[in-house]
């Protein structure tokens, strides 16, 4: 696998820190004019999440971490794994576990397309995109006509999130969510 | 990866304009002091020896010459004018550094560099107050030895501290592993840059100066309470790094040991020698008026000058652009 030098360093560079695959978010180059360079890094580890600082010597190399972004469709899951699909024709299919679907697991909705972070061919991560519209399957009772007025209560969506919503929303409704927030935006129509 | 090519400048119009006053007013104050504006090649034979400094290597089509380098400054050739006989010299300079990108750094900058017959380091100091202090309107410069500095922020002695404490110290920022090919002074600059620059200069400038002699670079070596430290200084502003100043050395033999023990430190690091530059070897032997010289970063002090927190903001085209 090929390396990246200090000086090929720049941000949304994967990399290969500690043997865990890492994406660089910040990279600041610091020298005293007559002295020593240096890179100041900042990283996140696609496994964990967790954000590193690290410095390198001018010179120093990282080893290139082999991860991809895809879109794919969700297709189903089998209790163990998330199956997905490349939209790319191939009709190539991957299986996410629940580590790699993580949160994202309440905004999967059949059908829909997102995006598979995979690590040396297998899934890392799965990331919704920003808005889904998903259908309101369970909420209190709605009053009428209550649309100006301030208030709200939790509903539960198709695929199990509860955001919380205005009081006129009523079950059967599609709504469309922030998928960053878990906020509700609008509402898409009425069944 | 290569970005897609963007044609617009990073610099507004009013910076652009800035620019443009900075080097009148540059000229100004030199024309009014009377020295000699001067301009040497961009283009050199040589490079130079310093390990932490990375020419730009040119290929060349000329007479019997196949190579040469970018200049890192013009230093050299400066001084072989002063050899000559040129008296007080100033240069506004493009000036070439391989590798160095970032918030401060551009690979090709503007460098104003001057050099003052008969002058030591204390008055040119002072001549470096009056123009940044002149163009900026700020407070005159405090000075400060490079001891007393490192000792108020990062609480331990540079002149005395044991290199395995220095080390350990370093483990804040680096493994074991990378500090191991490390030597004293990289372990400084490393202190230097991530705790005691931050600090230079916030309230007022600050003339950082009395550098221990392993960093003297080309500047003059006395003692100073049993240490030996380079006539060398520094001017910050707000943790920025402007210029670097020597009163100079004039020793060819002295000169001649520098550059060769430079060239063992670029072995150890694993770049290749430079080529000593005999020419100016020669100009020294010839005799080098006393003096002192300094170097200048234009674009920083455009940067200081608009409340700029990145170099891209003063020039029309940083290197991604160019």
């Amino acid at each position: 696998m090929a390396s990246y030098s200090t000086n090929e360093f720049r941000s949304g560079l994967k990399v290969l820190l500690d043997g865990d695959p890492c994406i660089m978010l910040e990279n600041e180059f610091v020298k005293p004019g007559k002295g020593q360079a240096f890179n100041r890094v900042k990283l996140r580890n696609l496994m964990t999440n967790r954000v590193w600082e690290r410095t390198f010597k001018s010179g120093e190399s990282l080893e290139a971490a082999d991860v991809v972004e895809q879109d794919m469709e969700y297709l189903y899951t089998d209790g163990e794994f998330w199956h997905f699909m490349l939209t790319d024709g191939s009709f190539e299919q991957f299986a996410a576990d629940a580590k790699a679907v993580g949160d994202t697991v309440k905004w999967l909705k059949e059908q829909d397309v997102y995006t598979v972070t995979l690590y040396n061919g297998a899934p890392l991560s799965v990331t919704p995109p920003n808005f889904v519209e998903l259908e309101v399957v369970d909420t209190d009772p709605g009053m009428k006509g209550d649309t100006a007025q301030g208030g709200s209560k939790p509903a539960t969506l198709s695929t199990g999130a509860v955001v919380n919503v205005p009081l006129f929303i009523t079950i059967g409704e599609v709504l469309k969510v922030d998928t960053r927030s878990g906020e509700y935006v609008n509402r898409v129509k009425s069944s | 990866m290569t970005d897609k090519p963007v044609w617009q400048p990073t610099a507004s119009r009013d910076v652009l304009k800035n620019r443009a006053q900075l080097l009148a007013y540059v000229r100004g104050f030199f024309a009014q002091r009377q020295v000699l504006e001067v301009e040497t090649p961009v283009l050199g034979r040589h490079g130079v020896t310093d390990v932490n400094l990375d020419g730009i290597p040119a290929s060349v089509n000329a007479p019997g010459i196949t190579s040469g380098w970018l200049q890192t400054s013009p230093e050299y050739h400066m001084k072989r004018l002063l050899a000559a006989g040129s008296g007080s010299i100033f240069q506004v300079a493009r000036v070439f550094r391989n590798g160095e990108r970032g918030r401060r750094h551009n690979p090709e900058f503007s460098m104003l560099e001057w050099y003052r017959e008969g002058f030591d380091d204390r008055q040119l100091m002072a001549e470096v107050a009056d123009l940044v202090c002149g163009w900026l309107g700020c407070k005159r410069p405090l000075v400060l030895a490079y001891r007393d500095a490192v000792q108020a922020y990062a609480g331990f002695d540079p002149m005395k501290v044991s290199d395995r404490d220095l080390a350990r110290y370093c483990e804040q920022w680096l493994e074991p592993e990378q500090l191991a090919g490390m030597g004293r002074d990289a372990c400084l600059d490393l202190v230097m840059s991530f705790v005691v620059e931050p600090k230079l200069g916030v309230d007022a400038p600050v003339f950082l100066t009395r550098y221990p002699a392993a960093q003297a670079a080309l500047a003059r070596v006395s003692d100073d309470d049993g240490f030996a430290v380079a006539h060398r200084f520094e001017l910050y502003i707000n943790g920025l790094e402007l210029c670097n100043g020597y009163w100079e050395l004039t020793d060819p033999q002295e000169q001649l040991q520098r550059f060769e023990a430079d060239n063992r430190q670029r072995r150890a690091a694993g770049k290749s020698e430079m080529a000593v530059d005999q020419a100016f070897l020669d100009a020294l032997d010839a005799g080098l008026p006393e003096s002192s010289g300094v170097a200048l970063g234009l674009d920083r002090l455009l940067m200081l000058k608009v409340g700029a927190a990145s170099i891209e903001e003063v020039l029309a085209f940083p290197v991604e652009r160019a």
